[in-house]
This record gives structure tokens, C-alpha cells and sequence, in this order.
């Protein structure tokens, strides 16, 4: 009698126990998530508007690239609709697809550079380098090009396929079964390219390949990493890459919603998430450095959008933007340039446009 | 006035029906609709040397009476514009990413200028000075070629933000924008004036509110759509939130629609003839048909052909004014002004 009543007791007290515990954590949580969206602030900011002045005739199509050099002009890598094609016997040669316009530092046209390149169809980045070289990455021929300041090219990276497959291998196929060991420059659909303070040169390899491959600043490659997949150390669409000022390698993993950072040799290091799946990242210099990371609304709808402030290790200062149409909203941003930490000039894909925007945080 | 002579016509009408149906010299159940007197203004457009017109898919005038022709090119698709007088003025767009196979042209109430590609599944929006504002849709990625999905296969859902071969476009007067939308989607998508989806109606089929290829469309002053439903032969009209309203029958196939503005407005609608037709069908298709906003013929007039005066497969028509048509044809490379009499006939 006594034990069972005691047992019973026990029981109860258990119960409570359980419930009083359910009970604090639910509290914590809630706290917690307060606390969560209590800590992300709203970063005010503007767009300028007309930024860009173009010469009649020229005109901007889906604004995949943008980046800044020392000097503030602006290069915008765009793809265009000029493209040219080749009915071979049994086989479609494509080209000019994609331009590179300079702006200056007030977004007047100054000009073109490359204008039927072999390696201009289907563009996908560009980045400055310290130096003010201009690189492009080229996600239809598979290569990465450095121009010097004048325009000259100065590197190649991949070989332009010597003509489009069709039907084109479905992508997914094509991700589940290459990424895996792949050496050299023998690129997948790149996105991005990034260099550490030694002018070693980094390469998204993308939507196909699903690594990141490292080569020295004469293009030598030197090693690569990753494979298709979810775990840590793989990819699904590493789509945008950055380098801190000590070279660790930061790479936006679109499709696993997750910036994994690696140190300079590939080696894990960190991941971040919370923060949307980020399609373009940048990295602002000096001796502070902030991390840039854009959730960009799909190509198919227009929700999220918004971009995120953060310190290198993750740490959210705070967000901004929206997806749409109007100026200082973004219809799928695809690169951000952030050379100066608080002026970021967006490219966006759907707006065929490039924004200025002035935060004040 | 406008209101008594459309009594008139009505009457007209109602004559001409117990005369045929006395006489019983034709069978039908509507009357052949009285012929409208017109002529078409020779050498209309002036293209500067070296430069030509292709299939001449959309037409449009601004407020200014200069309009813009869409145009299927040897190099991709092109936009010109032209003064009242059919002098060619300029070039707008040239090697646009999103001007891959033209449509149609359309200019709003503040003389921007939208076309509308079936190539690359865009709309896209031209201030008057010529640069893109805004754009609705995505051309597809092309990292290779797609087949070509067999007839009758199943097509793919439609996506709130993507287009699948659109045809036309429209505004109600707050600015909200229409987009029939079109070959694949069987269509009409609305969009508020920053291009934020609000709904939709129509799949296809033969039902109502069902849509066989939406091939032209148009908004009247009250925000009414009226969309050409081509393959359906008939003009479906919604009210301003999608909801079915009436049908308009008896008119062949609608492949172009314009409404005049103005506070009577009249709709015009052609039965093109189709590419590839021999010169026996002419006497079956080629008219042009206006109408009250309900549907009520006022009278047609023209025939396919390829001579002046002739409409080869119309595409696209404008009547800002309704007295002074500009008419653009897919097979004759060629757009027509055309001027309608006040002389009615009966047939």
C-alpha cells in the first residue's frame, strides 16, 4: 500500500518533473527564438536610382556579374542576346552570347572588352583581382578568363566544348555522377573564382562537377575538393566563393543552404546556416572583414530575397532587401560586390540590372 | 449619337435577318454582317535601305500617332519605330536578350512600350526613350538543345512567374497588366503594375473558362478582358478579377483583337487566313470584324490575299483610332494602314 502509493508518487512526481521540464524548455525556446529574431536587424539602406548611363544601341540583359576595380569602375558581365550559331552536320556551335561592359565610378558606359570572345556564351561571374586584372567565369563554355586592366587576356582556364550536346545531359544526372576526383581544369558549368593573398586562384566547379579546384597563380593546378552531396566537405550547386584575408576559402552551398568554410588546402573548417541558401557572397576587405550573403528568390517566384551582414564566423549583424521588381528590391540577385563595406553594387538576373546600394547600419 | 446608330445598325440587322430568312436563299442562323467600305494607304511604310521588314507580327501606335512594329528578322527579332506618316525613326533593342521571336507589341497609357516574345517567354517593358523598365518571365537557360515535347504530350504545370510562349498584353486602367500566356499555358495570368502575381484563369480545353491557344487579348476602359481564344473560335470576356462574363461567337477564329479607346469603345477582331493557304480560302477567312463591347457586329470588311487592300494572316491590330486601322501580317512582311469608310452595305 504504502509503496504503491509511494510509487504512485514517484510516478506523479516523475510526471511533473517531465511536464515542468517540457514546460522550461518550451519557455527557453520561445526565449530563444525571440531572441533569435530579436537579433537580426533590419539594416536601412537605399538604392541609387538611373546608375547606369548605356549608349543607345547597348543594352543590358540578365546582370550575372558585377564587380568593382581600385578605381570604382565597374564591370558588368552580362548575357546577352546576340548570340551566334552554327548549324554544323550533325552539331550546334554557339557563340557571343555574353558581354563585359566597363562603367566608370559614376556608372557612365566607358566601354566594351572581349566583344566575341570565344569563351563569351553563357555568363555566369566576374570578379577583380588585387591587381585589377578581370576575370570572368563562363558557366556555357567551361572556362575562366583573366584580362588585364587594358583587356588584354592574360590566363585561360577550361577548353570551350567544341559544340552543344543535344539534348543537353540532365543536370542532376550529370552532378550524382562527375565531381569525384576530377583534376585539372576540365570545368562542369564553374560559377565563380576567387585568389588568396598569394595569387593562388580558386574555381566554384559548379553546377556539375560539385568541387572547388585550386591552381597557382600561372594556372597550375595544385588540388581539388568535393563531390555531390549533403554531408560536410560536399556540394549540391556551390554556386558563389570567397576568400578571407587569410586565405581560408568560403564557398556558398546553394543547394544545401549552407556556407561551408575550408582553410587554404581544402580542409574543413566551419559551416554556416540560418541564412537562406546563399547564391552570391562577397567578402569586404580591410582589417575588419564582413561576409555578404544574398537568399535570392528563385527565377520562378519572387520570395525571400533579402541579404545578410555578417562577421566571418557567421555571426548575423543584420539583413536587408526583399525580393521584387522596383529599385532597392532584388529579383534573384546573383553577385555582390562589396569592395567597400558599406556601398555593395548588386547584379540581378531577372532585372537585368545593377543596383548601388548604400546601407546604413 | 454613337448610341443611335449602333440602335441602327441593330435594326439593320434585324431587317437583313427577315430578308434572308423570307427570301431563304441562305441558310443560316446569323446574318452575313453588312461590309464596311475601306482603302488601304499605299507605300505606308518607308524602311531605309538595307533594312526590311519580316513577318510583321505587332503593331502599335503611342499617343503621339508614331508606332512600333515587332518583327521577326534574319538577325534574332527586331523593334522599329515609325513616325504618323510611316517614316522610319529608329531601332529599339537591338540584340535584346529577351528579342529572340517576336509576338506582339503593345503601348500603354503612358506610351511605354511592351512587347511581348514567344522565343524567350518574356514580357518586356520599354519606357518611351527606349530602355527596359521592367520584365516579366524568364528566357530559358539554353545549356544545350531541349527536344521539342511530341504532340499531345502532357505539358509542364505553369509557374506563377513563367511564361510558356505568351501572346498578348493588356492594362486595366489602375495599371495592373494581363498576359495571355498562350501556347503551352492555355492562360491569362494577372500581375499588379510592379509584375507581383494576383491570379489566373483558364487550362486547356473547349469548356468555358478553358482556352484553345489565347492568341490576342485586350482590356476595356472598365477592365473587362477579352481574350481570343483561337483554337476555340470565340472571345471569352472576364471582369477584372478573372471571373467568365459572356462569350462572343460567330467572328471565326480570333487571331488579333483591338479595342478603341474613347467612351464608345468598339472591339475588332480578324479571322486571319492561315499561313499556307491556298488562294480558294481567302474567300473563307481573312476579315476583319467590328463590333460592340457585347459582341454585336457592326460590320467587316476585307479578305486574305497578298495584294493591297488584302490581309495576309493579320497578326496584330491597332485602333487607337477606330476609323484609321494599322494592321500587321505574318506572310506579306507588311503592315497596312487601313482607313474605314462611314458607308455601310448590306452583302
Amino acid at each position: 500500500m504504502n509503496a504503491l502509493s509511494n510509487a504512485q508518487s514517484i510516478l506523479e512526481h516523475s510526471i511533473m518533473k517531465r511536464f515542468l521540464n517540457f514546460l522550461s524548455a518550451a519557455t527557453l525556446l520561445l526565449v530563444a527564438n525571440s531572441l533569435f529574431a530579436q537579433s537580426i536587424p533590419e539594416i536601412r539602406f537605399e538604392s541609387q536610382p538611373d546608375l547606369l548611363s548605356m549608349p543607345d544601341d547597348i543594352y543590358l540583359g540578365e546582370a550575372v556579374g558585377v564587380a568593382t576595380n581600385s578605381h570604382g569602375h565597374l564591370y558588368v558581365y552580362t548575357r546577352s542576346g546576340s548570340s551566334n550559331v552554327t548549324l554544323g552536320s550533325n552539331r550546334v556551335f554557339r557563340r557571343s552570347s555574353s558581354r563585359l561592359f566597363e562603367f566608370d565610378a559614376n556608372g557612365k558606359y566607358v566601354r566594351e572588352i572581349g566583344q566575341g570572345l570565344y569563351a563569351f556564351l553563357f555568363a555566369h561571374t566576374v570578379r577583380v583581382d588585387s591587381e585589377d586584372n578581370i576575370w570572368i567565369v563562363d558557366e556555357g563554355s567551361n572556362m575562366v578568363v583573366k584580362f588585364d586592366p587594358d583587356g588584354k587576356v592574360l590566363l585561360t582556364l577550361g577548353r570551350t566544348p567544341e559544340a552543344v550536346r543535344n539534348p543537353s545531359p540532365r543536370g542532376a544526372e550529370l552532378r550524382r555522377n562527375d565531381g569525384v576526383g576530377i583534376e585539372g581544369d576540365i570545368f562542369g558549368r564553374p560559377t565563380d573564382v576567387a585568389w588568396d593573398a598569394d595569387g593562388n586562384i580558386f574555381v566554384s566547379d559548379g553546377y556539375n562537377n560539385s568541387r572547388v579546384a585550386k591552381f597557382d597563380r600561372y594556372g597550375a593546378f595544385i588540388t581539388s575538393w568535393g563531390s555531390y552531396g549533403a554531408e560536410l566537405g560536399e556540394f549540391n550547386t556551390l554556386h558563389t566563393i570567397a576568400t578571407d584575408a587569410d586565405g581560408n576559402v568560403y564557398v556558398g552551398d546553394r543547394g544545401n543552404r549552407r556556407i561551408q568554410v575550408f582553410d587554404n588546402d581544402g580542409n574543413f573548417k566551419s559551416v554556416i546556416t540560418g541564412i537562406g541558401a546563399p547564391w552570391a557572397i562577397c567578402i569586404s576587405p580591410g582589417p575588419h572583414q564582413y561576409l555578404y550573403s544574398s537568399n535570392s528568390s528563385g527565377t520562378s517566384n519572387l520570395s525571400d530575397g533579402e541579404i545578410y551582414k555578417m562577421e566571418l564566423d557567421g555571426t548575423i549583424l543584420g539583413k536587408f532587401g526583399r525580393a521584387g521588381r522596383m529599385l532597392g528590391e532584388f529579383a534573384s540577385t546573383h553577385e555582390i560586390d562589396c569592395r567597400t563595406e558599406n556601398t555593395l553594387y548588386v547584379g540581378e538576373i531577372l532585372s537585368w540590372r545593377v543596383q548601388k546600394l548604400t546601407l546604413y547600419p | 449619337m454613337q448610341r443611335n446608330s449602333s440602335v441602327i445598325f441593330f435594326g439593320l440587322s434585324l431587317f437583313l435577318a427577315s430578308a434572308v430568312f423570307l427570301s431563304g436563299s441562305i441558310i443560316a442562323q446569323t446574318p452575313e454582317a453588312p461590309r464596311i467600305a475601306y482603302e488601304s494607304v499605299p507605300d505606308f511604310i518607308k524602311m531605309p535601305d538595307g533594312l526590311y521588314m519580316g513577318e510583321a507580327m505587332g503593331v502599335a501606335t503611342n499617343s503621339q500617332g508614331e508606332f512600333y512594329v515587332y518583327t521577326r528578322s534574319g538577325e534574332a527579332t527586331r523593334l522599329f519605330q515609325f513616325d504618323a506618316n510611316g517614316n522610319f525613326m529608329r531601332e529599339i533593342g537591338y540584340g535584346l536578350y529577351g528579342m529572340v521571336f517576336a509576338h506582339a507589341v503593345r503601348v500603354d497609357a503612358d506610351d511605354n512600350i511592351w512587347v511581348v516574345d514567344e522565343g524567350s517567354d518574356m514580357v518586356i517593358k520599354f519606357n518611351p526613350a527606349g530602355r527596359v523598365m521592367l520584365t516579366i518571365g524568364r528566357r530559358p537557360e539554353a545549356q544545350g538543345l531541349r527536344e521539342t515535347p511530341e504532340r499531345g504530350a502532357p505539358r509542364p504545370e505553369a509557374r506563377q512567374y513563367n511564361l510558356g510562349r505568351p501572346t498578348d498584353i493588356g492594362w486595366d486602367p489602375q495599371g495592373n497588366i494581363f498576359i495571355s500566356d498562350g501556347y503551352i499555358n492555355s492562360r491569362v495570368v494577372k500581375y499588379d503594375k510592379e509584375g507581383r502575381y494576383l491570379g489566373e484563369v483558364g487550362t486547356r480545353g473547349s469548356e468555358i473558362g478553358q482556352m484553345s491557344t489565347p492568341h490576342t487579348m485586350q482590356v476595356d476602359a472598365e477592365g473587362n478582358v477579352f481574350v481570343g481564344d483561337r483554337g476555340n473560335r470565340r472571345i471569352q470576356v472576364f471582369d477584372n478579377d478573372l471571373n467568365f462574363k459572356y462569350v462572343i461567337e460567330g467572328i471565326g477564329a480570333p487571331w488579333a483583337v483591338c479595342i478603341s479607346p474613347g467612351p464608345h469603345q468598339f472591339l475588332y477582331s480578324s479571322n486571319s487566313n492561315t499561313t499556307g493557304n491556298t488562294a480558294a480560302s481567302y474567300d473563307n477567312a481573312g476579315e476583319i470584324y467590328k463590333m460592340e463591347l457585347d459582341g454585336t457586329i457592326i460590320g467587316r470588311f476585307g479578305t486574305g490575299g497578298k495584294r493591297l487592300g488584302e490581309f495576309g494572316s493579320t497578326h496584330a491590330m491597332d485602333c487607337r483610332n477606330p476609323d484609321e486601322l494599322l494592321i500587321a501580317e505574318v506572310t506579306t512582311f507588311r503592315v497596312q494602314k487601313i482607313l474605314l469608310s462611314s458607308d455601310v452595305t448590306l452583302p
